[in-house]
């Protein structure tokens, strides 16, 4: 017996049957729910790596159901949904470490830790989707299982958060429903293909398919946090730490950026694309929202949204990396897709340790506070570097190729977004170190809890110090097989460019 | 098995189980859970039955009691008519068992046979033949209906009910002269017949022109929809749901099979007519369900809303039949299933709360976790979201629309699920509130409240079976030919 | 113009004027009645229109329909009048209410 199409199967059910089983879980029931919740990342994970595995050795995971008669849904493992999904598993397990510990003693864990894990199952299956229906269906799965995280807290700011995350998304999500079912009509398949399926589509239909286009990534542009619809965003922060490092990191922007590179590269074809005119407006869309996140972040105090800001900015990189079209700026999209999350989860996780610990939500109260909590400080900042692209982080990496790439493609105007974002990063992210490290602490801390000898609980430290590895890792080692480059690599030869 | 059960005429059980099962608890109102409970299991076993005949032989006849037309009456049932038994025996089977928790004492001695009869009256209707037995079984339906509207006695109930009994009077009687003018001018009531013999003429114009007004009266589209709110808002919640859910189906079903085959030829313009006050339903019912600041209210609205998708689809169909009729019946089952879903939902928090004003609903979610969970799996299809029935209903019809250029439907269709989205969330967003309790709560059995999860997540897994669903329903080809796509 | 035809001209009258009825009409008594008018007019055209032309016994399907019509006309007007009472006896007034509810 093929067991290979169980495999993408597993996957999903190894976090949507713990989020089911969870939610039917009583409160104090502690025990039995880290231990579902553990064994569910950990199996996620090594599913995962055995796809991985098995795909660069050009195994086929695919799994098919049909929908309508003529429309089927589709669990694919290709080079690009694992990029995404390993970083997904690796990140959820982190995260579940970190909420576990975050989440101590406070209320409706089952709830939070139910619709966590559906939230993940929503991002699995966004990347395993092997077309654009499926894709769909867990793009708008991932909009509801969201939203209660967002609320968790319960207060008028989460309720007025959550709001407005659903009049964004939902409104998103009409719109790609509409550009899926035109598309559908004109093409009658919605299949992902390497190099897009849309090839040899005739001259008469190029208007409708400007417009699909434009739909398709309005829908996705509102989760990528594209200008002008990244308005939820920043108000989204008011939730729980861990689900603002997931939403950040992994689950909701990432959904929509990783869904950019699907529409560019596998539906339409990245050469066709350009032949229609679409990518230029699509590079300066993203190149605005670059620069535009950077300016709005310099000028926060809440910490959590100047990060906030500051994801609006660096998820726009994934998209200039798409519609800049050649390979090496391809390859700088796709890896910062990664080496972003890794960065970006590590500062929120450092944000919630600042406010779980000792009650520091904004910059200016964050003086002297590497001498208190020196270990999360120091992943913090090896997160700010990375933002800023400051070698060895993993973040040069992604700006290197951005670089090369727009240069290789000729244009040369990104050159100076990347120059600008990173100046402008640098300034809002250098007086925060700078007075972590070298100002003097307050004599007394906002609400400060004491954990004995560490500066804080396991639980919240070590995943942030985990991942500021990570981000540092994949900097360094980017030359070794499998790091997030070469697999990034491995993509843009497989899928996207004729060799 | 197929040898011994193969030759039952489950269309006549289907009919006399309900009935016998009403007159039982009737005369013996101390068996009325048990008599419920058994006649709705057996329902459903009987819809499998009968099932399983037509996945044998195809369409399926039975002349009760050898008589034959044009004296006799006619039982008939294709892909279609499962559909809609298959879907009133499961809704019947959730509403009995959330019933079976909710009524006590004298409202138990009333519900149990007038649901029954109601049950007995849907599953006859779903069967007929001709068009006259389509009217009584509808007035049959009518009665039941009003009197199970009128149960909570109070004046809103009341005049509810009494509205409601005027209205489906009238359209009845609409229906009755339709009826009487195609058999006057074509010698038959057998819709099989008639759909042979019918040809443009001032007689068939005029029939058409009252059965389809009393047939839109009583499918309550808009604006003949001004009965609906006040009656199915003001019913014990397992009756709104019985009558959003199944009842107002039924006279849509009336509708759809009168257009498919008697009035196939002629009605052009109509079909416009129809989508354009499905569009006005839609846009209006959602509007007004955002609006109101009863929860049992909002849901009613929201039925005005979702009728208007079942006519959206009478432009479309010239273009795709097989796909678009089929795309209806699959929203107005999934909507069964969310709808009754929905009411059983907003009953338990009325039950809970002793009250049903959207503004005050603390803390739902985490008191009433499960009731939540259905109200929220209901919602998803309401709003048209994968995975459920309702996305791929709407699904087809918007394909239907954009291969049709219907850029106004579309546009219609895109608008309705987003203000489903604002009114369903409006109600789940006060749910997440951190007020304080503020009451003396009421306990809610688990048999509510796992009824209504039930129900709901037949609406989200009806997602999936649309390829098996789709299939069953084209026994007999009710909607003509399936045709090849472009 | 033979009889059927006028008898049925005569029920199409009837129709009209009990709906004529029924919608001016806010006593709900008269609404009840202008039912049974409409009704009466129906049966009146199923029976005037079973002689159809050039046959010498009428067809005997109308008229069974038109008895079992009777049958549900009678119950529906049961049911009218007992709901009828029982909303007099709860609001003191046999009429409906607008739309309108004041909230309680």
């Amino acid at each position: 017996m093929n067991l290979d199409p169980w495999v993408p199967i597993l996957v999903i059910a190894s976090s949507l049957l713990p989020g089911l089983i969870i939610f039917s879980l009583a409160e104090n029931s502690v025990r039995l729910r880290t231990g579902l919740n553990l064994t569910g990342a950990l199996l996620n994970l090594v599913l995962v790596g055995w796809m991985l595995w098995g795909v660069y050795l050009g195994h086929r995971y695919e799994a098919r159901l049909a929908l309508l008669p003529d429309l089927e849904l589709v669990l694919l493992a290709d080079t690009l949904s694992l990029l995404f999904i390993t970083l997904s598993a690796v990140l959820w397990l982190v995260t579940t470490v970190y909420a576990i510990g975050y989440l101590k003693g406070s209320p409706h864990r089952s709830r939070f830790f139910g619709f966590f894990s559906l939230c993940v199952t929503s991002t699995a299956g966004v990347s395993l989707a092997g077309n654009l229906i499926t894709f769909l269906l867990f793009y708008e799965l991932l909009t509801l299982a969201t939203y209660p995280l967002i609320m968790h807290h319960g207060t008028e700011v989460a309720r007025r958060a959550g709001r407005s995350y659903l009049v964004y998304t939902i409104f998103g999500g009409a719109l790609l429903l509409l550009g899926t079912v035109w598309l559908y009509t004109l093409t009658g398949t919605l299949e992902f293909t390497p190099r897009g399926l849309l090839n040899g589509m005739g001259e008469e239909h190029r208007p409708a398919l400007r417009a699909i286009f434009a739909l398709l990534i309005a829908g996705l542009g509102v989760k990528a946090a594209l200008v002008p619809l990244h308005g939820w965003l920043p108000q989204a922060m008011v939730a729980p730490a861990p689900v603002s490092a997931l939403l950040h990191a992994v689950a909701v922007v990432k959904a929509g950026a990783f869904g950019i590179v699907r529409i560019v590269y596998e539906v339409f074809g990245v050469e066709f694309a350009a032949g229609l005119g679409v990518t230029a407006p699509l590079a300066w869309l993203a190149a605005t929202t670059i620069i535009y996140g950077s300016l709005r972040a310099l000028f926060q105090d809440d910490l959590k949204r100047m990060l906030a800001f500051s994801t609006v900015s660096q998820v726009s990189y994934i998209t200039l990396g798409v519609a800049i079209v050649g390979p090496v700026a391809t390859i700088g999209g796709m890896v910062h897709l990664v080496h972003q999350g890794f960065m970006k989860i590590t500062l929120f996780l450092c944000a919630g340790n600042l406010a779980e610990t000792l009650g520091v939500h904004k910059i200016s109260e964050m003086n002297g506070v590497g001498r208190r909590m020196p270990w999360t400080m120091a992943a913090f900042t090896v997160g700010a570097f990375g933002m800023i692209g400051a070698p060895p982080v993993a973040g040069f990496i992604s700006k290197w190729y951005l670089g090369l790439g727009a240069l290789e493609a000729g244009q040369g105007w990104v050159i100076f977004v990347l120059a600008g974002s990173s100046l402008l990063t640098a300034s809002y992210f250098l007086p925060v170190l700078h007075a972590v490290w070298f100002r003097e602490p307050p004599v007394c801390w906002p609400k400060e809890h004491h954990f004995g000898l560490r500066e804080t609980a396991w639980a919240l430290l070590l995943p942030p110090l985990a991942t500021a590895v990570m981000a540092l890792g994949a900097g360094l080692l980017a030359a070794m097989p499998f790091s997030p480059l070469n697999w990034a690599k491995l993509i843009a030869a497989r899928e996207f460019y004729l060799p | 098995m197929v040898g011994v059960f193969g030759d039952i005429p489950w269309a006549v059980v289907l009919i006399l189980l309900p009935l016998t099962g009403g007159m039982i608890c009737f005369l013996w109102p101390g068996m009325a859970k048990l008599a419920g409970a058994v006649t709705a299991i057996a329902v459903s076993l009987s819809v499998a039955g009968l099932g399983c005949q037509l996945l044998a032989h195809g369409v399926y006849h039975h002349a009760v009691g050898g008589w034959g037309a044009p004296l006799g009456i006619d039982l008939t049932a294709d892909g279609l008519s499962l559909l809609m038994l298959a879907t009133t025996a499961l809704v019947g089977l959730g509403i009995t068992v959330y019933s079976l928790a909710y009524f006590h004492g004298e409202d138990m001695v009333r519900f149990w046979p007038l649901w029954l009869f109601l049950l007995a009256a849907l599953n006859a209707l779903f069967l007929a033949a001709d068009i006259f037995n389509l009217y009584v079984t509808l007035e049959l339906i009518g009665l039941a209906a009003v009197a199970l509207a009128a149960m909570p006695g109070g004046r809103d109930a009341l005049s509810g009910a009494m509205r409601y009994l005027l209205t489906t009077l009238l359209g009845s009687l609409a229906y009755l002269f339709g009826v009487a003018l195609l058999y006057h001018g074509f010698g038959s009531a057998d819709i099989a017949i008639l759909a042979v013999r019918v040809e443009s003429s001032a007689v068939v114009w005029a029939a058409l022109g009252l059965m389809g007004a009393g047939l839109l009266l009583k499918t309550a589209l808009f604006p003949l929809h001004f009965w609906l709110p006040p009656a199915h808002a003001s019913a014990p919640a397992p009756v709104s749901a019985l009558l959003s859910a199944l009842v107002v189906k039924a006279s849509f079903y009336i509708l759809l099979r009168l257009w498919l085959t008697i009035f196939n030829s002629l009605a052009g313009e109509v079909d416009e007519l129809f989508g354009l006050l499905g569009a006005a339903a839609i846009i209006w019912g959602s509007i007004q369900a955002l609006r109101q600041p009863r929860l049992k209210l909002l849901v009613a609205y929201s039925t005005v809303a979702q009728i208007g998708y079942l006519f959206i689809a009478f432009p479309l169909a010239a273009g795709a039949a097989a796909s678009v009729w089929g795309a209806t019946a699959y929203l107005a089952i999934s909507h069964a299933l969310a709808k009754a879903a929905m009411f059983l939902a907003a009953g338990n928090l009325l039950h809970f709360g002793g009250h049903d004003r959207i503004i005050d609903m603390d803390r739902v979610v985490q008191r009433l976790p499960l009731t939540a969970g259905a109200f929220a799996l209901a919602g998803v299809s309401i709003m048209g979201l994968p995975p459920s029935g309702g996305f791929i209903g709407k699904w087809l019809l918007l394909e239907a629309a954009v291969i049709q250029g219907r850029w106004d439907l579309a546009a219609v269709m895109i608008l309705g699920g987003l203000l489903a989205a604002a009114y369903v969330f409006k109600v789940l967003g006060y749910a997440f509130t951190a007020a304080s309790v503020s009451h003396e709560p009421q306990f809610v059995s688990a048999r509510m409240e796992w009824s209504a999860l039930l129900l709901a997540s037949g609406a989200i897994l009806l997602g999936f079976l649309a390829p098996s669903v789709l299939s069953l329903v084209d026994i007999g080809s009710p909607f003509g030919i399936m045709e090849v796509r472009p | 113009m033979n009889t059927a035809f006028f008898y049925a001209l005569v029920g199409v009258g009837l129709f009209f004027l009990g709906l004529y009825a029924l919608i001016v009409h806010a006593h709900l008594l008269r609404k009840i009645l202008a039912l049974n008018v409409m009704g009466c007019g129906v049966f009146l055209v199923l029976v005037a229109l079973a002689r159809r032309t050039g046959e010498a016994q009428p067809d005997a399907v109308p008229h069974a329909m038109v008895i079992t019509g009777i049958v549900v006309a009678f119950s529906a007007t049961a049911l009218a009048l007992t709901l009828m009472v029982k909303l007099t006896a709860a609001t003191g007034r046999a009429e409906l209410q607008s739309d309108e509810r004041d909230p309680h």
